[in-house]
C-alpha cells in the first residue's frame, strides 16, 4: 500500500470535494460572463457586470459587505484576546470549555434568531425593562434589528465567533508554550492583561492565521445570520446573489453570478488587506514594544475588551433562553416581561410539521459527520504511514470560499448528474464543509500522538492496521469524539448548501429556522431554533464528558 | 413515456369533442398513472393555514389515488422557476424536480413565456367545469394575461387591510383617509418592502386608485405610460412616507413579518390577501382580538391563485389528479371554512348540484370574517410589467 503512488484519502477528498468546488466555481463564472446557453446567452459578455454595477445601492451593498465582515472579525478576535488575556490560566479550564460549548455547538442560525428575540424594538430585553425604565408601553421605532448599518448583523457574528477564535486560541495557547515569556514580562513591571497582549498574544496570533481568515470570508459572506439580523436596504452582497438567483426573471441569473464571483473577489482580497494589516501592526507594534513603556494604556484596553466579551457571551447565552422561553409561550404581549400564558402546544404543533426536517436533519449530521471522520482518520494515517509529510493546507479552501461563489455552479452540476434534490447530494455538499472543520480539530491531537506509542506496538509484532485500532484509535477517543461533535453542528448549521443541493426538497431545521424566522409564528420558530441548537450542544458535551480512552498499557 | 404522454394528451384533445365516455376513459389511464407517483407540490410556505391545508390535501390524495403528496415550500415562488430553468438548462428534460407550483401572475407570464410550463391541461380535468369562469374573470385572465389551459385555478385572493382597533379609532376607506390617519400616528404604519409581493400589492392598489387612465393598466407599460400613470401615485406616497414606521427608511420583508409587527404592537396595520387570515389569527394566538379587516371604497385587488405544471415533470398526472382535486366542490368547501383557510371557492355555485352546494351554505359564519359586502367590489390586476415596473421605481427611489 505504502510502495503505491495514490493516496485513496488523498484521491478520494481530490475527487469527491475538491474536484466539485472548483467545477462549481467555474459553471458560476461562466454565467456571471454571460454564458449560459439554456437561457440565451451564447456568448461571453460583460453585461451582467454592467448590470451588477448600475444596481441601485451597488456601493452601499459593497460598503455593508466590507463594514460587517471586518468589524466583526477585529472585534471576536479583540474579544476573545481580551478575555484570554484577563481570564489566564483559568481559559484552561475544563469549567471554560462547558461555558463555552452552547455557544460554540449553537448554529449561527439559531443565535441569530434568539439575538433577535432578545434585542428587536419588541424584544425580551425592552420587555423586561419597559415601561419602568424606557417609558416605552409600544415597541419603540427604531431599528434594532435589520438596522441599515448592519450592527445587529455585526454582534450576532461577534456572539458566534468569539466563541469560536476562544476555543482555536485555547487550543493553539497548549502549542506555543508561551509561559516563560509571559513570567518575564511580568517581572519586568508590565500589568497582566497587557503582558499577555504583548508577549503571548503575538506568538498565538500566528498559530490562529487559517481560523481568522476563515471567520473574515465568514462574515464577509454570512447568508442565513444576514437573513435574520442584516438589513433589508442595502442587501449584504452575498444576499443580492442570492436574491437573484432566485427571481421569477431568470435573466437575473447573470447579474448574480457575477455578484457571486464579485463576493470572491471580495472575501479574496479582503484576506490579502487583512494579511497587509498584520505587517503593519508587526511593525509598529515591534517598535512600540521596543520603546518598553509599560502599557497602562494597552491594560485598561484589555480589560474593556475582555469585559465586552463576557457582555457577549452573556448575551450568547440569554439569546438561548430567549428561544427556549418562546417556545412554551402562547400570548405574550408587548411589555410584559414574561409571558401570560404558557403552553406546550408549540412543540406539539412542532413535534408533527417538523418530524421530517427533524429526521433528515440527524440523518445528514450522522452521514457527513462520520464519513467526514472516516475520511480524516484516513487521511492522517496514510500520513502517518508516509512519514508525516508537512500538513496539506488546501483542504481548509472550502472555510475561506464564500458558499455563494460555487454553490450555485455545483447545483447545476448535481442537476446534470440527476443528484439534486436527494439527500445523498445534500449529505455530499455538507461532508464539504464538514471535512475542514473535522480535520481541523483532530489534526493537532493526531500528531501530538506520541509516536513511540505506535513504535513499541509494532515491536510487538502488531501490523498497522492493528496498530491504529487497537492503540490509536482508543488513545484518540475524545479527540475523535469532538471531531465528531463538531462535524454534526457543521452540518446542523448548513444553510445555503442544503439550500442549493437539496433543490428545495430537502428540508431541514435549519432551512425551516430561516423559512419562517421573519414571519412565521415566533412561537414555532422558537420550537424549531431550540431544537436546532440543543441538539448539537448535546452531543458536544456528550464529547467533552467523553473518556480519554483507555491507555493502550492497560491492555 | 413521452410517446406514451403524446397519445394521452392528443386522447384528451380528441375527448373535449367526442364528449363524456372517452373523457371518463382518459381520465381513468390519468388516474391509473398517477397511482404510486409522488408529487412535489412547490408552494410557498409563509402560512401556515395553508401549509395545513396542503398537507391534508396530500392525505386524501393519499387516500383516494395512492398519490403522495410533498410540500416544498417556497420563501419566494421564483425559486421554482428558477429550479425548472436550472434544469432546463442541463438538459433535465423529462425528469424534473418540480411537479406543481402554487403560481400566479408575473411568475406564470415568466413561465409560460419560456416554455417551461406542461399544457394545456386545466380544461381536461374533470372537475374544471364547475369553474365560474364567466363572473370570476381572474380564473381565465390571470394578470391580463390568458391562462390557456397553462394553470389550474384553486383558490380566490382578495387584497384587505387588518387593523388594530385599539389603536385605530375610525377605519380609513380611503387612501386621503389613510394618509391622513398615518399623519396623526407617526411611526404606526407601514408596508412590506416592494420585492415582496404583498408590498407590491400595496402600490398596485394605491396605483389603481390614483391612476389617471385606469384602463392603460390592463396594457404592457411603457415608459410613458408609466410615468403618467404613477406620478399620483409617488405624490400620495412622498407626502406619507416620513411618517412611515422606521421614517419610512426600512420595511418589513414580506407580509408574514408586517404581521409579526401588528401583534407586537410596532404598527396598528397589517395586509393580507386572504380575508380570514386575521380571524384566524385570533384563533391561533397569533393576533390581538382587537384586530379588524376592512376594503378601501372604491373596491380592492384580487386575483386567483392557480396551480401549474412544469414541462419536465415526471409525475404529471399525479399533478393532474392533484389539480382536479382541488376543483372537487367538496374540497373546495372545506378551503372556505374558516376553520380551515377562509379563501373564498373559484367555483361558480350554479353550476353545482343542490348537495354540493349545501357544503358551502352549512360553514360555519364568523363575526371576525368579512362578508362579500363588507370586502366590496373586486378590481383586476394590472399587466404583470406595471408589478415589476412599479417595484423597480420604488427601489430606484426608496431603497438605497
Amino acid at each position: 500500500m505504502i510502495g503505491f503512488r495514490v493516496n485513496p484519502a488523498r484521491t478520494f477528498v481530490a475527487l469527491a470535494l475538491g474536484g466539485p468546488v472548483l467545477a462549481g466555481l467555474a459553471l458560476t463564472l461562466a454565467p456571471a460572463f454571460g454564458y449560459l446557453p439554456a437561457i440565451g446567452g451564447g456568448r461571453f459578455n460583460l453585461a451582467p457586470w454592467r448590470e451588477l454595477l448600475a444596481e441601485p445601492g451597488f456601493a452601499a451593498t459593497l460598503r455593508l459587505t466590507l463594514v460587517v465582515g471586518f468589524a466583526a472579525t477585529l472585534l471576536s478576535l479583540g474579544l476573545a484576546f481580551g478575555l484570554l488575556a484577563a481570564s489566564g490560566a483559568r481559559a484552561k479550564g475544563r469549567g471554560f470549555a462547558f461555558l463555552l460549548a452552547p455557544l460554540l455547538a449553537t448554529p449561527h442560525a439559531a443565535m441569530a434568531i434568539g439575538l433577535a428575540f432578545l434585542i428587536a424594538p419588541s424584544g425580551w430585553i425592552f420587555r423586561l425593562s419597559s415601561p419602568w425604565a424606557t417609558g416605552f408601553l409600544a415597541p419603540p421605532d427604531f431599528a434594532t434589528v435589520n438596522d441599515a448599518a448592519g450592527l445587529a448583523l455585526i454582534l450576532g457574528l461577534v456572539l458566534k465567533e468569539t466563541p469560536f477564535l476562544l476555543i482555536v486560541a485555547i487550543g493553539a495557547l497548549e502549542t506555543i508554550g508561551a509561559d516563560d515569556h509571559f513570567r518575564v514580562a511580568r517581572s519586568l513591571g508590565e500589568p497582566r492583561i497587557a503582558a499577555w497582549l504583548k508577549v503571548v498574544a503575538p506568538q498565538l496570533y500566528t498559530r490562529m492565521r487559517l481560523p481568522i481568515y476563515a471567520t473574515l470570508a465568514y462574515s464577509l459572506s454570512t447568508v442565513d445570520m444576514g437573513i435574520v439580523l442584516g438589513p433589508s436596504h442595502p442587501l449584504s452582497l452575498s444576499l443580492l446573489s442570492l436574491r437573484w438567483f432566485a427571481a421569477p426573471d431568470l435573466d437575473k441569473i447573470f447579474p448574480g453570478a457575477a455578484a457571486a464571483t464579485l463576493q470572491l473577489v471580495v472575501a479574496v482580497a479582503a484576506v490579502g488587506c487583512w494579511r497587509g494589516g498584520e505587517a503593519l501592526v508587526s511593525t509598529f507594534g515591534v517598535s512600540a514594544l521596543q520603546r518598553g513603556r509599560r502599557g497602562g494604556a494597552v491594560n485598561a484596553l484589555g480589560a474593556v475588551l475582555a469585559g465586552l466579551g463576557g457582555v457577549a457571551l452573556a448575551l450568547g447565552l440569554a439569546a438561548l433562553a430567549a428561544l427556549a422561553v418562546w417556545s412554551f409561550a402562547w400570548r405574550w404581549t408587548f411589555p410584559n416581561a414574561w409571558p401570560e400564558t404558557w403552553t406546550s402546544d408549540n412543540w406539539r404543533r412542532g413535534a408533527i410539521a417538523l418530524t421530517t426536517p427533524l429526521g433528515d436533519t440527524l440523518l445528514l449530521a450522522a452521514a457527513s459527520a462520520s464519513a467526514a471522520l472516516v475520511v480524516a482518520v484516513a487521511w492522517l494515517e496514510s500520513d502517518d504511514r508516509r512519514g508525516r509529510p508537512p500538513p496539506s493546507r488546501w483542504i481548509y479552501l472550502p472555510l475561506l470560499l464564500p458558499q455563494i461563489s460555487f454553490l450555485f455552479g455545483a447545483q447545476s452540476l448535481l442537476a446534470w448528474t440527476r443528484l439534486d434534490g436527494s439527500l445523498t447530494a445534500v449529505a455530499w455538499a455538507h461532508t464539504l464543509f464538514v471535512f475542514p472543520y473535522t480535520m481541523l480539530s483532530l489534526e493537532r491531537s493526531w500528531r501530538a500522538l506520541d509516536p513511540r506509542y505506535a513504535r513499541a506496538a509494532a515491536s510487538l509484532g502488531a501490523s498497522k492496521g492493528r496498530i491504529l485500532f487497537r492503540v490509536k484509535l482508543p488513545i484518540q477517543f475524545r479527540a475523535l469524539a469532538i471531531a465528531l461533535a463538531i462535524g454534526v453542528s457543521v452540518s446542523f448549521a448548513q444553510y445555503l448548501s442544503t439550500l442549493f443541493a437539496g433543490g428545495g426538497r430537502v428540508t431541514t431545521l435549519t432551512t425551516e429556522a430561516i423559512a419562517r424566522a421573519s414571519g412565521g409564528d415566533r412561537r414555532f420558530v422558537a420550537v424549531a431554533a431550540f431544537l436546532q441548537a440543543a441538539i448539537p450542544v448535546l452531543v458536544y458535551l456528550w464529547a467533552l464528558l467523553a473518556p480519554m480512552g483507555p491507555r493502550p498499557a492497560q491492555r | 413515456m413521452k410517446l406514451w404522454i403524446c397519445a394521452l394528451s392528443l386522447s384528451l384533445a380528441a375527448s373535449g369533442a367526442a364528449g363524456g365516455a372517452r373523457a371518463d376513459a382518459a381520465w381513468d389511464t390519468v388516474l391509473a398513472k398517477a397511482r404510486g407517483q409522488t408529487v412535489y407540490w412547490n408552494a410557498w410556505g409563509g402560512d401556515e393555514r395553508t401549509n395545513n391545508f396542503i398537507a391534508w390535501a396530500g392525505d386524501e390524495m393519499s387516500k383516494r389515488y395512492g398519490v403522495v403528496v410533498k410540500q416544498v415550500k417556497l420563501a419566494d415562488t421564483g425559486e421554482a422557476v428558477a429550479r425548472v430553468l436550472a434544469e432546463k438548462s442541463a438538459g433535465r428534460n423529462s425528469d424534473g424536480t418540480v411537479d406543481m407550483i402554487w403560481i400566479n401572475g408575473p411568475n406564470f407570464l415568466s413561465m409560460k413565456e419560456k416554455g417551461l410550463l406542461f399544457g394545456p391541461f386545466a380544461d381536461k380535468l374533470p372537475n374544471f367545469a364547475y369553474v365560474d369562469t364567466a363572473n370570476k374573470p381572474s380564473n381565465v385572465i390571470d394578470f391580463t394575461i390568458p391562462v390557456e389551459g397553462m394553470e389550474s385555478p384553486w383558490r380566490l385572493a382578495q387584497f384587505v387591510l387588518i387593523e388594530n382597533s385599539a389603536g385605530v379609532a375610525t377605519s380609513p376607506r380611503t387612501l386621503h383617509d389613510l394618509a391622513a390617519w398615518i399623519h396623526a400616528h407617526p411611526g404606526r404604519f407601514t408596508h412590506p418592502d416592494a420585492k415582496d409581493f404583498m408590498g407590491a400589492t400595496f402600490l398596485k392598489q394605491a396605483l389603481i386608485d390614483l391612476a389617471p387612465n385606469r384602463e392603460r393598466l390592463a396594457k404592457p407599460a411603457t415608459d410613458a405610460d408609466f410615468a403618467a400613470e404613477t406620478a399620483p401615485l409617488w405624490a400620495w406616497y412622498d407626502s406619507v412616507r416620513a411618517s412611515f414606521w422606521r421614517k419610512g427608511e426600512q420595511f418589513p420583508a414580506d407580509g408574514p413579518t408586517l404581521m409579526r409587527l401588528l401583534n407586537d404592537g410596532e404598527v396598528d396595520f397589517a395586509l393580507s390577501f386572504d380575508p380570514a387570515e386575521a380571524a384566524a389569527g385570533v384563533e391561533a394566538g397569533r393576533l390581538p382580538a382587537t384586530v379588524r379587516v376592512h376594503t378601501l371604497d372604491g373596491g380592492s385587488l384580487g386575483n386567483t391563485s392557480f396551480v401549474a405544471i412544469p414541462y419536465n415533470s415526471p409525475h404529471r398526472e399525479g399533478a393532474m389528479a392533484l389539480a382536479n382535486f382541488l376543483l372537487d366542490p367538496a374540497t373546495q368547501a372545506h378551503a372556505q371554512d374558516v376553520r380551515i383557510l377562509g379563501s373564498y371557492t373559484v367555483l361558480d355555485p350554479a353550476k353545482l348540484s343542490p348537495e354540493q352546494r349545501k357544503a358551502f351554505i352549512d360553514l360555519p359564519s364568523n363575526p371576525a370574517l368579512p362578508t362579500s359586502a363588507d370586502l366590496g367590489a373586486v378590481l383586476l390586476e394590472p399587466h404583470p410589467s406595471w408589478m415589476t415596473a412599479l417595484a423597480q421605481e420604488w427601489r430606484r427611489r426608496y431603497a438605497h
